[in-house]
């Protein structure tokens, strides 16, 4: 498959890149990607995603667009208030890029759909705001040798980690298990910066088109934290719990996806 | 005249920087390592510019060829990055 002049026209800055030419540029146009949840880290990561040509974007979302959201989820605007988030992402990725196949999955993500709902796409984007929803996502990734991005967001800091299989660490191998009720305070109750959205998102998304053109180093086996008050990035290193993970680890007691229960007041994806 | 053997040839006199080069590349990433592209250019701009871009991608460059038509013809052999 060639590239048509239009393509070439506007992917012109990425061509002229070594590291992608147009044969990366290509390796995007055939890739899929799903992102679940269309929010303050899904939106600039799908925006970012359609713009550079990913040729076929999964959104999924359960909520509607609220007026508190576009303070930070930037694919939506004001007149998409009360309109599915998965829609008003969908068509903001069109308008960007017409090139770019959108699919839509108007729906909470659980542990009964979410190894059907993964295993069509190259690389995942964890973009949801709950403890539940990233151990759901980590377990159904090692589950189905998924590669895929975890990120979080709250105040002024922010974090993520890249998940590839058998080369590092799991969002479990670091953090066992989901917090107890109320230890964390959801963004909701705490606030987050919107911007924030836009440098992890973006982050997330730059993991994912690295991915997909097999270039550089990607933070598996790290754990990258911003705070955005005293401009500080630090790359932790993680060991992989290989013997004790109880998903990716020798002896795994995880072999489903589980559903933790999710706080009242926290939203779902 | 010209004794250099090519396998693909792109005109890109049709073009101003930065598609010279872009339209260039796109010719030389479709060829295999060791194959040959001669890329016909305009006088100026292309030709300071793309036989250097075309270097630092790691190409070689076999010869530029004055077409006395205010045209050059750049032979570059593709090297495929390790």
């Amino acid at each position: 498959m060639a590239l048509t002049d239009e393509q070439i026209e506007r992917y012109s800055r990425h061509i002229i890149l070594k590291e992608v030419g147009a044969k990366g540029q290509k390796k995007l146009l055939n890739a899929k990607v799903l992102i679940i949840g269309a929010g303050g880290l899904g939106a600039p990561a799908a925006m970012y995603l359609a713009a550079a040509g990913v040729g076929t974007i999964g959104i999924a979302d359960a909520d509607d667009v609220d007026l508190s959201n576009l303070q930070r989820q930037i694919i939506h605007s004001t007149e998409d208030v009360g309109k599915p988030k998965v829609k008003s992402a969908r068509e903001t990725m069109e308008r960007m890029n017409p090139g770019v196949k959108v699919n839509t999955y108007h729906m909470f993500v659980d542990a009964a759909n979410i190894r059907e709902l993964i295993r069509e796409y190259d690389f995942i984007i964890d973009g949801t705001d709950n403890f539940p929803a990233k151990f759901l996502i980590n377990d159904a990734c090692v589950l189905e040798k998924k590669p895929f991005s975890h990120a979080g967001i709250i105040r002024f800091k922010g974090q993520l980690m890249t998940y590839v299989p058998g080369e590092g660490p799991c969002y479990r191998c670091v953090f066992k298990e989901p917090p107890p009720k109320d230890a964390v305070p959801t963004c909701k109750q705490a606030g987050v910066i919107g911007a924030m959205g836009g440098v992890i998102g973006s982050l997330q998304a730059m993991e994912a088109i690295k991915y997909i053109i097999g270039k550089g180093e990607l933070l598996t086996g790290y754990l990258l934290t911003y705070d955005a008050l005293t401009m500080e990035f630090r790359k932790v290193g993680l060991p992989r719990d290989t013997r004790r993970c109880a998903v990716c680890g020798e002896h795994p007691t995880i072999t489903e996806p589980v559903d933790y229960e999710l706080n009242v007041c926290e939203d779902k994806i | 005249m010209d004794e250099i053997k090519f396998n693909e040839q792109a005109d890109i006199t049709d073009q101003v920087c930065p598609m010279t080069f872009v339209k260039a590349k796109v010719s030389i990433d479709e060829l295999e390592d060791g194959e040959v592209l001669a890329i016909r250019m305009n006088d100026g701009e292309p030709v300071q510019n793309v036989p250097r871009s075309m270097k630092e991608e790691g190409h070689k460059i076999l010869k530029l060829h004055n077409n006395q038509d205010g045209t050059y013809t750049l032979y570059v052999r593709k090297v495929e990055e390790g």
